[in-house]
């Protein structure tokens, strides 16, 4: 009898054990491991990050208090010490007037280049040296575009405008010719067929097929492009609204007129953000 | 015919109204900004002649090496620290925010207000004002880069989450499932992959930032550029921008190859 039990006891064991195993509701794919490599790689790297950077003589808590504390004065008591409002409302029009130039010349060298970069348009070899030449445009930050231009053109408006201008063909060139790449196909091979000539079949078919996406991508450069006028205004000299917040900041020490020159930049910049949503959203209803 | 002819003319009137309106703004921020075009045109040949003759590393600026790597790893962990710090703060008001996920609609609200609030001051004011704060340390990029990767996060996460787990919400919340099983169970699983994609997508748009807000900061390698192209040095300076171009091909590469396997 009992040597009959054991084997019958040791399946019992058996079955609670396997009932006790987990039924695997999530496989482990590849997506899954990278998934989880990927964060887990990132938070090991933030932690250490934290131990090694350099402090120098400010600490997390007392920075973070005084901060707190910064921003009180810098939102509630606001004031003008070195500017007046209309003063301050031409220095955003000519962060603007940059924004505008910026973009504009930007979208006018987009245009030909998202042409050129449009493997349905051209051809491969074209598309690709195109492409990696955006590529590289937009691997230089900005700011070091406007400071290499400045040493050429001197430091001011001219090499501010031509330096941002880098960024936004890269960005825009690659917005277009991906929203050229997606037009129907069959439009320009019937007017291919047709025997219209390449210009013919841009002017007539591609850029009407694409205009609303031409529109909305610029405006959302054209938002980008107030930002970072206002950041060359402070770090390389282009004038406007960010030059006033540097010496607000760097010079004068002035915590409050800081607060004023917020209050411009946060105004417009939401301003704009609701445009460009209205602008976005009607593209996607249309 | 002539309703025909009449459509054409009105089109090309629209847009010939259309394109006096922009030569129009065009000539008045010419103006406004003292902008020179021909002085514009003819400074791109001038700059590229330049770049040639001097804007390339040498022997010395070789030499500079270790220094200018060791502030590129900061200013790489400082992205890196911010954009997932961001991230976890993204998620939380993304979530409280999200039409299809809040408590409600006050919350909802009031983390969108946020959210736009950090978004819209642009990081180089964000770096001014925390010079107040931590001086000229590593913390004012991290904080800079950290306020505006958070609100652009949030608004990211939160398009993410309406448009991936609209319908699955709906079914788990018929079945009677409680909120916080239907935010871990569900919400967040769905929209990982395209959250991670907008994160990595932050931190390569950090490592640009971060080179200007050390140059504002005096940190970073904006500082070792910074550094080097005032007092001249322009084969170190053309070593710097080498640098941050081939780590941020490094990023880029890394991410599209993430991309393609979890997207």
């Amino acid at each position: 009898m009992g040597l009959r039990m054991k084997p019958a006891v040791a399946g019992q064991e058996n079955a609670v054990l396997n009932r006790q195993a987990k039924i695997k509701v999530k496989p482990f794919t590849k997506e899954a491991f990278v998934i989880r490599t990927t964060l887990i790689s990132l938070v090991l790297l933030t932690v250490y990050g934290f131990f090694t950077f350099d402090y120098k003589d400010a600490s997390l808590v007392g920075g973070t208090l005084s901060m707190l504390r910064n921003f009180g004065v810098m939102f509630f008591e606001p004031h003008f010490s070195h500017f007046t409002f209309w003063e301050a409302v031409y220095q955003v029009l000519i962060t603007l007037g940059l924004a505008v130039l910026t973009t504009l010349l930007g979208g006018i060298a987009a245009l030909l280049l998202g042409l050129l970069a449009a493997q349905n348009l051209t051809n491969k070899t074209v598309s690709n040296i195109v492409k990696g030449v955006i590529a590289f445009i937009r691997a230089v930050p900005t700011v070091l575009w406007v400071l290499i231009f400045a040493v050429a053109a001197g430091l001011g408006s001219v090499a501010a405008v031509i330096g941002m201008t880098f960024h936004s063909v890269g960005y825009l060139t690659k917005a277009y010719s991906e929203s050229f790449e997606e037009m129907d196909n069959g439009i320009i091979e019937a007017l291919k067929a047709s025997g219209a000539r390449w210009w013919q079949i841009i002017f007539q078919a591609v850029i009407p097929a694409s205009i609303r996406y031409i529109v909305s991508w610029t405006f959302l450069r054209f938002e980008i492009n107030f930002g970072v006028a206002v950041a060359m205004g402070a770090a390389a000299g282009a004038g406007g609204i960010g030059f006033d917040l540097f010496m607000a900041s760097g010079f004068y020490f002035d915590l409050r007129e800081v607060g004023t020159i917020t209050y411009f930049i946060l105004t417009v910049a939401i301003l704009l953000e609701m445009t460009a949503m209205r602008i976005k959203k009607k593209l996607k209803t249309a | 015919m002539p309703v025909n002819t009449n459509f054409f003319l009105k089109k090309r009137l629209v847009s010939l109204i259309l394109i006096g309106i922009l030569l129009l703004v065009t000539y008045g921020a010419m103006v406004i900004t003292q902008f020179d075009a021909v002085k514009g045109l003819t400074s791109i040949p001038q700059a590229v002649e330049w770049g040639i003759k001097n804007f390339y590393p040498n022997q010395d600026a070789l030499d500079k090496l270790p220094r200018i790597w060791e502030n590129l790893r900061e200013t790489l962990l400082i992205s890196l620290a911010a954009s997932t710090v961001a991230g976890v703060f993204a998620l939380v008001f993304a979530i409280i925010g999200s039409s299809t996920t809040r408590v409600n609609s006050f919350l909802g609200t009031f983390a969108r207000g946020i959210a736009t609030l950090f978004r819209n001051i642009d990081v180089a004011a964000w770096a001014m004002i925390l010079l107040f704060s931590f001086g000229q340390s590593a913390l004012t990029g991290y904080f800079a880069l950290f306020f505006v990767s958070f609100g652009f996060l949030t608004r990211a996460f939160m398009e993410t989450i309406d448009e991936v787990s609209n319908s699955s919400v709906e079914a788990l919340r018929a079945t009677g499932a409680s909120y916080p099983s239907i935010i871990i169970h569900s919400v967040i699983p769905s929209s990982i992959p395209q959250m991670i994609s907008w994160l990595l997508f932050t931190f390569e748009t950090n490592i640009r930032s971060a080179t200007l807000v050390g140059i504002l900061t005096g940190t970073g390698i904006g500082f070792s550029f910074d550094l080097y192209y005032k007092s001249l040095n322009y084969n170190a300076a053309s070593l710097v921008v080498i640098a941050i171009m081939l780590s941020i091909f490094a990023i880029e590469f890394l991410s599209n190859y993430i991309r393609r396997v979890i997207l």
